[in-house]
């Protein structure tokens, strides 16, 4: 086992614990806080802040087992810091929107960055979960072993739920060795000529893990085995590209992301979803990410429209902002499963206490 | 503690006129394959763990989404439980059907509906057998994941049930890592969608939630599952033993080394000498563990991880390396290990299959454990395990017929799951509660937590007509388990078989 404390460390589960009963006996609703760095990712809560950042640490990380648990409220860049130290990551690359970014917040959006097509997305690496309940009860769910079907999947659920079922206190995650070799590319292509190489690649073993088109040309990371990722690397061609693109992908930090007053989108669409069937919009003016599955989009167009065009090729379109939402931030639910999400937080959080309407205003 | 349906552990059953049912659902369903005669429910009465036996009250086969619709809206309007079975190769007793409930058997949906290699996808009706799909797929270069030992045999509906696994989850994922998206019916037989095409789906992660909710929550009626590109070349190394810690070691040495294997796997000496008899795999049959390590990728990649891995295997003190000359060697080496169960069904009447999972770390102490436990109850045990994933398969060898015996058997079993439990880790790594681990259910959770659990499925079956009794105990079923389990601790002798 690795030793990873650090002075910051601390357990504040119980007075966690404490804020909620409290909550709960005054029947007020909490807003679930850790940096507050993914503030404009989601609508609006009204309710007395609870803010996870004093129950930090990772209370357990064991690098032959490949499994870390960390207490919420640490930051996310201590996380991989420590990781890295033993040569191992969070394989789903989560978007970091600054230093004061938490696990927490990470967990609760469920937001992945652009190694998620190959390695998975957060839920996929979550392994197990410690939820205060609506009764102010630490629980605990999954744990941490790789494989764990005993009960319903509860701590995947937490992912993206963003707070809404109850409050996260720990993850434990499932991580892996880094790759032993990296090598980036930059291709000129057009966006049809990129979809139908990143269509042929996709089905033959290829050591790429990650694949985005903008600006007129297709950006290709290989990871893997120094040989597989030489071999490939002379098969594919095209110029070579500073690893760091990823991480100014990953983070938005690409100028993409910083100018414009238009509101920010991001469509989630089968990879290979053709153009939209909107006239207003250019393609090429997308960031394609995900090798498409994943297109970012400024566009002043109305929600409805966008999303209905989107719905049809079989995603959904999310609004990044700028805040205050114009429009709703989450594509609307179905009336059906919108009644069995109201039945899941009724039963969770019948009292509403957390963050409530901060996915849609039903939940 | 009885394993069957037991109305005081349990919760009430509803009492129901079998003829009144068949009845109304002849009515409301005319064109549907309805079995209640004795002699054609009887094929029905167990799954794979076939100790366990009930006759359900009546077996229905639809054949089209419409009749499991308007099954479940009789059913749902009547009360009555619905067990839904898919190929019955579950080891938990996960479709044990209820005297007091209708059988659903979802066989008869065994078409895939597409192939789309562009998108590397298969959509599926929960009927098909898992291996079909990748025989599907083949043409393409493509192959579905996850691997149970049952493949052959068992449906994707059941995998997406158990969440079911195999020996190549650590690095390939669980059932639930490789579903993107599934249809489903709600016990008022409304129709919803789970997922998407796309890699994300707006709201709660509920297709998460629904794998490995064992039928409880919903019927699956349509899966979408990714495919991979097959992998360019997959080695493998046989690495034996004399002692069993040293196997264990080994295992996280190659993971220290920063190498994921394809699939990862560890036999004790009773299941080598059994695999041996019984395949002929070459296996060492004087060594104590054998591990087995494939590599899998670029080929490049792989000849460069099979030399990292034959050092760490050296240095951690093999007594032999093997790697398999040929894809025929490498089938054979498989062979052994994916026949194990049923080499061990050769030495002994009858076997009981565990499935706890352990930190990996622990494993030394753990077998240490098991053999104790072997010993004190008079029954041999075969130790077969995902030794990657930390995923152990105890086999218990007993004699159902020996008055007793299965009784003995169960016991010893609980008593690994609570070991397993124990030293940090889980009573079922994928082949789910089901009946089986029910009580055990009790060991691993405080009765709040299971609150909870019952709390997620209230929110979709809130008279829990749908599968009844499995997963989940009631409070009663733990409160008699504790008692029993304080008794025993303080009682001096131990049961002898």
């Amino acid at each position: 086992m690795a030793n990873a404390t650090t002075p910051q460390d601390h357990d504040a589960s119980a007075a966690l614990a404490e804020r909620i009963r409290q909550a709960a006996a005054e029947g007020t609703p909490l807003r679930i806080v850790g940096g507050d760095t993914r503030y404009f990712y989601g609508r609006e809560v009204k309710g007395n802040e609870l803010s996870t950042r004093e129950h930090r640490g990772i209370s357990f990380y064991d690098p032959v087992e490949l499994v870390v648990s960390v207490r919420t409220g640490t930051p996310l860049a201590e996380l991989e810091a420590t990781l890295e130290e033993h040569g191992q990551m969070l394989p789903f690359e989560p978007p970091r929107y600054g230093e004061g970014s938490t696990v927490g917040g990470m967990v609760a959006t469920g937001l992945s960055g652009p190694r998620r097509p190959w390695a998975g997305s957060v839920r996929d690496f979550v392994l197990g979960t410690r939820v205060i309940s609506h009764e102010g009860i630490e629980q605990r769910f999954g744990g941490e072993v790789m494989k764990n079907v005993a009960g319903y999947d509860l701590s995947r659920l937490m992912v993206g739920a963003q707070g809404s079922l109850g409050l996260i206190t720990e993850m434990s995650f499932k991580v892996l060795p880094k790759p032993g070799a990296t090598h980036s590319l930059h291709l000129e292509l057009s966006l049809e000529e990129a979809r139908l190489r990143l269509a042929e690649w996709g089905r033959e073993p290829l050591p790429i893990s990650a694949a985005a088109w903008l600006d007129g040309a297709l950006h290709l990371r290989l990871e893997g085995g120094p040989s597989s990722v030489e071999a490939t690397r002379a098969r594919i061609g095209g110029d070579d590209l500073d690893n760091g693109f990823w991480t100014a992908l990953r983070d938005q930090r690409l100028g993409f992301f910083r100018g414009g007053d238009a509101p920010l989108w991001r469509l989630s669409l089968p990879h290979r979803a053709p153009a939209l069937d909107l006239p207003d919009i250019d393609e090429r003016e997308m960031i394609h990410d995900w090798a498409g599955a994943q297109r970012w989009l400024r566009s002043d167009l109305d929600a409805e429209t966008l999303r209905r065009a989107c719905q049809s090729a079989g995603g959904h379109a999310t609004c990044y902002g700028p805040r205050p939402h114009a429009t709703e931030p989450f594509t609307p639910l179905p009336e059906l499963l919108l009644k069995y999400h109201r039945n899941l937080k009724a039963q969770l959080d019948p009292k509403g206490l957390f963050n409530p309407g901060r996915l849609y205003a039903a939940l | 503690m009885n394993i069957l349906y037991d109305e005081r552990l349990d919760g009430p059953a509803p009492k129901l006129d079998r003829a009144a049912i068949r009845d109304s659902l002849a009515e409301a369903i005319p064109d549907m394959l309805l079995l209640h005669r004795e002699e054609d429910m009887r094929p029905f009465e167990c799954d794979g763990l076939s100790v366990y036996r009930t006759l359900p009250l009546l077996v229905a086969l639809p054949d089209s989404l419409d009749q499991i619709q308007r099954l479940l809206q009789t059913c749902h309007r009547l009360g009555v439980p619905v067990v839904t079975r898919g190929a019955g190769t579950g080891l938990s007793a996960g479709a044990l059907p209820l005297e007091h409930g209708v059988l659903l058997v979802m066989s008869r949906f065994s078409r895939i509906l597409e192939i789309d290699p562009e998108a590397r996808i298969a959509r599926v009706e929960p009927g098909v057998r898992n291996l079909a799909i990748s025989e599907a797929a083949s043409p393409y270069g493509l192959y579905y994941a996850p691997d149970p030992s049952s493949q052959i045999a068992c449906s994707i509906g059941g995998n997406v049930a158990e969440n079911a696994g195999g020996v190549h989850c650590l690095k390939y994922g669980l059932t639930v890592h490789n579903v993107i998206k599934v249809e489903i019916l709600t016990i008022e037989g409304e129709r919803m969608t789970l997922g998407s095409d796309a890699l994300d789906a707006p709201g709660f992660d509920l297709l998460a939630l629904f794998n490995g909710s064992e039928g409880m929550l919903g019927v699956v009626t349509e899966i979408t599952v990714k495919l991979l590109p097959k992998p360019e070349v997959a080695k493998v190394l046989m690495a034996s033993f004399d002692d069993v810690e040293k196997a264990g070691n080994a295992v996280g040495a190659i993971i220290e080394a920063g190498i994921i294997p394809g699939g990862l796997e560890m036999m004790d000496k009773l299941a080598i000498i059994a695999a041996e008899d019984f395949i002929g795999a070459g296996y060492p049959v004087d060594a104590e563990a054998i591990l087995l390590c494939e590599l899998d990728g670029v080929e490049a990649d792989v000849d460069d991880d099979c030399e990292t891995v034959r050092r760490v295997l050296e240095k951690a003190g093999a007594t032999g390396i093997k790697q398999a000359r040929d894809d025929a060697e490498r089938a054979r080496f498989w062979a052994g290990r994916k026949n194990a169960f049923p080499a061990v069904g050769r030495m002994s009447p009858d076997y009981y299959c565990m499935d706890g999972t352990i930190p990996r770390r622990e494993l030394a102490g753990v077998l240490k454990g098991i053999s104790d436990l072997s010993e004190r109850y008079g029954l041999k045990v075969a130790n077969v395990f995902h030794a990657g994933d930390g995923n152990m398969h105890p086999l218990i060898l007993f004699d159902a017929n020996r008055e007793g015996e299965l009784a003995v058997a169960e016991a010893l079993g609980g008593e690994i799951l609570e070991l397993c439990v124990r030293v940090g880790g889980t009573i079922t790594g994928e082949h789910g509660v089901g009946r089986e681990k029910i009580n055990q259910m009790c060991a691993q959770f405080r009765p709040d937590e299971l609150a909870t659990f019952r709390a997620a499925k209230a929110a979709f079956d809130p008279n829990d007509l749908l599968n009844p009794g499995k997963n989940i105990p009631t409070p009663a079923r733990c409160s008699e388990f504790r008692t029993i389990k304080s008794a025993a601790d303080s009682a001096p002798a131990a049961p002898q078989g």
